[in-house]
């Protein structure tokens, strides 16, 4: 899509990078010892840190892709919400009482407790490093997403903003000033949500979403014995106007899986359109299409982008609210907001990429879906009768990862250990709890929101939320997106301490047993954070336009299979050795990254056919779990002996 | 040689009971979050039905996992503090 800058949105962006670097180098100046770079010294209070917890765990794949994903297929969107929240109760109830009993600084050292296993110490390093990189690429691809309405940036340009910024704030500063910048954030991301979804209520929805919504067209056709069409009268969803069908003329058509798309000409300008039937009348409708040319020209519709003739989507076919099919529905009540989407008809968007002689062309064609699908699952992820095995596989797979993956995050761990007492600690995951299932609550009516305001840009689903509060106006529209992109930035400065402290602490200081000075300790945490910072930048380039939230469902199932089997059965498994947990480590992490690359949506990264992805599952996590779990008890019971010698 | 915990926060007595209850409340959690995959798997057709407020199924659940998470979460404290209050008695800051 076509985006311009506005200077009002300058400004506030400005002004909130600068209130977040000014707030990072404050409690920069007060970090001194290894203990505040990393844990803050223990001395946030419990009701900071809780909202901090929040600002951790909200990241750019919340707001941006959980809400981006509803926006787009509904229901299973909000699955991401459910899990993610489900998770904490895995890190609150299991994992985080008895780990606060070892008291340690990472992973590693909770790990590594008793045992001084050489091959701990790298392989939890290597896991920690890995499964932040994989958290880090969507919260890059998300600050590529937001610059791009919100600056008139290009993708690569957020992102190598962001990891910019990042370094600095992590070189310079540590767990403390990550605290207070992820508080900041995750509290006004809560408010400003509550506030979106309050304007999106009172406004509730229309068949026009907006007065310059596009006007979408379709001709009447009809099929000749030898399949020919001849184009008859056309008309506007939103006008009684009629067209002449044949002010256009086919110049080609496409077969694909069933559908057959026209390539139709008018005044020199080519379209792609639909043949669809409905009520036993035949037509054409139009798509969005983008034709990349032999020679590197970009078409959006027919034409160049500067024309401005890629239109926004999202609109109802139908709304019917209380039994009664309506223009206009007037402000709701949240029951009423979702009972409402539920029983009218949602237009949602399909892509499609064919290859026009030498041009490749991606196709966007509107579909409508029942209200009632788009409110339960399966729009995404394929349940129900017609469903394979492996779809359902794909499901659980999907579940089981975001449920365990919480606990197995590097860097929600370590904000565990900045308050200063266990009971400290506990109130502070359950102010977490309360606000992350709050803003979580509120995703589902911002995603929704979106689905019906004619706002989403077809090309990523990732600014479904911002461009929802430009809908509502520029100012609500700069302050989200700013808070969005600081959200990126305080998940990005907390995984890089992870990451950095991983480099730092695990493996220069415990591993490679080279002793330093406790300043010596934080230049080497600072240097890992750059080059982590540097890698991360590069990843969030290459994976421009993936959904966030996918990305973080993927950081979710490499966590969980490296990290989860090891804590758990260190914590509750009398006989795990330290060669058991390390082995474990490996063959999760790598069954999972391996399941990962080689899967239909890795495949259709690479520009191959998904098809042909050699594992039919996008979630690796009911594999790769089960076999760190397997891999960690046979080794265990086989190093029985010389764990006890 | 590790450079020790971030925190010291000393010994709890109440520690075990608490392990023991944070188990038995994710168990609880668990049953629950499979019975909202099983309906998914098995008969997603039944996500579908309306319960009330014109609202179905997987609303429904879907609200109320998130729910449950928080309520059990408060519970949790509750009861890990009264652990704490009786069994750390000396070392309560007086």
């Amino acid at each position: 899509m076509i985006y311009t800058a506005s200077p009002l949105a300058i400004f506030i962006f400005i002004l909130f990078v600068a209130l977040v670097l000014g707030v990072s180098f404050f409690f920069a100046r007060k970090t001194k010892s290894a203990a505040g770079y990393y844990a803050a010294g223990g001395t946030i209070h419990w009701g900071v840190n809780g909202i901090a917890f929040a600002g951790d765990y909200l990241s750019a794949a919340s707001f941006l892709g959980i809400c981006g994903m509803i926006a787009t297929v509904g229901y299973d969107g909000f699955l991401y919400s459910i899990g993610y929240l489900a998770g904490w109760v895995v890190a609150l109830f299991v994992v985080a009482e008895p780990m606060k009993k070892l008291g340690k600084f990472t992973f590693t050292d909770a790990l590594d407790h008793n045992m001084g296993s050489r091959a701990i110490q790298l392989t939890a390093a290597i896991s920690t490093l890995v499964v932040s990189t994989f958290y880090l690429i969507p919260q890059m691809v998300g600050a590529g997403a937001l610059v791009t309405p919100l600056l008139g940036l290009p993708h690569w340009a957020g992102v190598i903003m962001v990891g910019t910024i990042v370094v600095i704030i992590v070189a310079t500063a540590g767990m403390t000033s990550t605290t207070y910048v992820q508080f900041l954030k995750g509290g006004l991301l809560i408010i400003f949500s509550t506030v979106l979804t309050v304007i999106v209520l009172m406004n509730g929805f229309k068949t026009k979403p907006q007065e310059n919504y596009h006007n979408f067209k379709m001709i009447h056709v009809t099929q000749t014995a030898d399949n020919q069409l001849i184009l008859d009268k056309g008309a506007y969803k939103y006008s009684d106007e009629t067209f002449e069908g044949n002010e256009y003329k086919i110049i080609s058509k496409q077969d694909y899986h069933g559908m057959v798309f026209y390539k139709v000409e008018k005044d020199g300008i080519q379209n792609w359109w639909l043949l669809n039937e409905r009520g036993g009348v035949k037509f054409l409708d139009e798509t969005l299409s983008v034709v990349k040319k032999e020679d590197g020209a970009v078409l959006y519709n027919g034409e160049t982008k500067e024309k401005e003739k890629f239109y926004p989507v999202g609109h109802f076919e139908k709304i019917v609210m209380d039994g009664k099919e309506v223009e206009s529905t007037g402000s709701l009540t949240p029951f009423k907001f979702l009972a409402t989407v539920q029983s009218s008809t949602v237009i949602t968007y399909k892509i499609v990429k064919l290859q026009d002689g030498k041009d490749s062309v991606t196709l966007y064609y509107l579909k409508p879906v029942s209200g009632e699908n788009i409110m339960a699952p399966g729009v995404k992820f394929k349940l129900g009768e017609k469903s394979k095995p492996i779809d359902k596989l794909n499901f659980i797979s999907l579940m089981l990862a975001l449920f365990l993956g919480t606990a197995s995050l590097p860097h929600i761990l370590i904000r565990y250990y900045t308050v200063p007492s266990p009971r400290d600690a506990r109130k502070s995951t359950i102010i977490a709890i309360l606000a992350i299932g709050f803003f979580y609550i509120l995703t589902l009516f911002m995603g929704l929101g979106a689905m019906g305001s004619g706002v989403l840009d077809v090309q990523s689903d990732n600014m479904a939320a911002p461009l929802l509060a430009k809908f509502y106006g520029i100012g609500i529209f700069s302050i989200i997106s700013a808070i969005a992109f600081a959200t990126v930035l305080g998940t990005v400065a907390g995984l890089i301490v992870a990451a950095a402290g991983a480099v730092a602490h695990d493996f220069i200081h415990k591993f490679l047993k080279i002793q330093s000075t406790d300043e010596k300790k934080v230049f080497h945490g600072k240097m890992a954070a750059i080059v982590v910072g540097a890698i991360a930048i590069i990843l969030g380039i290459l994976f421009q336009g993936m959904n966030v939230s996918f990305l973080v469902g993927w950081a979710f199932s490499v966590a969980a299979s490296a990290n989860l089997p090891a804590i758990v059965m260190k914590l509750f498994w009398k006989k795990t050795t330290g060669t058991g947990i390390a082995i474990s480590i490996v063959v999760g992490m790598v069954s999972a990254l391996a399941i990962i690359l080689l899967s239909p949506s890795m495949y259709l990264q690479y520009g191959k056919d998904p098809l042909t992805a050699p594992f039919g599952i996008d979630n690796p996590a009911i594999i790769s779990i089960p076999l760190a779990f397997l891999a960690l008890i046979i080794v265990s019971l086989k190093t029985q002996k010389k764990a006890k010698a | 040689m590790g450079h020790g915990p971030a925190v010291d926060w000393g010994k709890d007595n109440a520690s075990p009971k608490k392990e023991k209850l944070g188990i038995i409340l994710f168990i609880v959690y668990l049953l629950v979050y499979i019975g909202f995959i099983f309906i998914g798997v098995i008969k997603s057709e039944l996500m579908k039905t309306q319960v009330a407020f014109g609202l179905n199924l997987a609303v429904f659940y879907g609200f109320g996992l998130i729910f449950f998470a928080v309520i059990l979460g408060v519970i949790y404290n509750k009861i890990c503090t009264k652990y704490e209050d009786t069994m750390n008695k000396e070392e309560i800051e007086k």
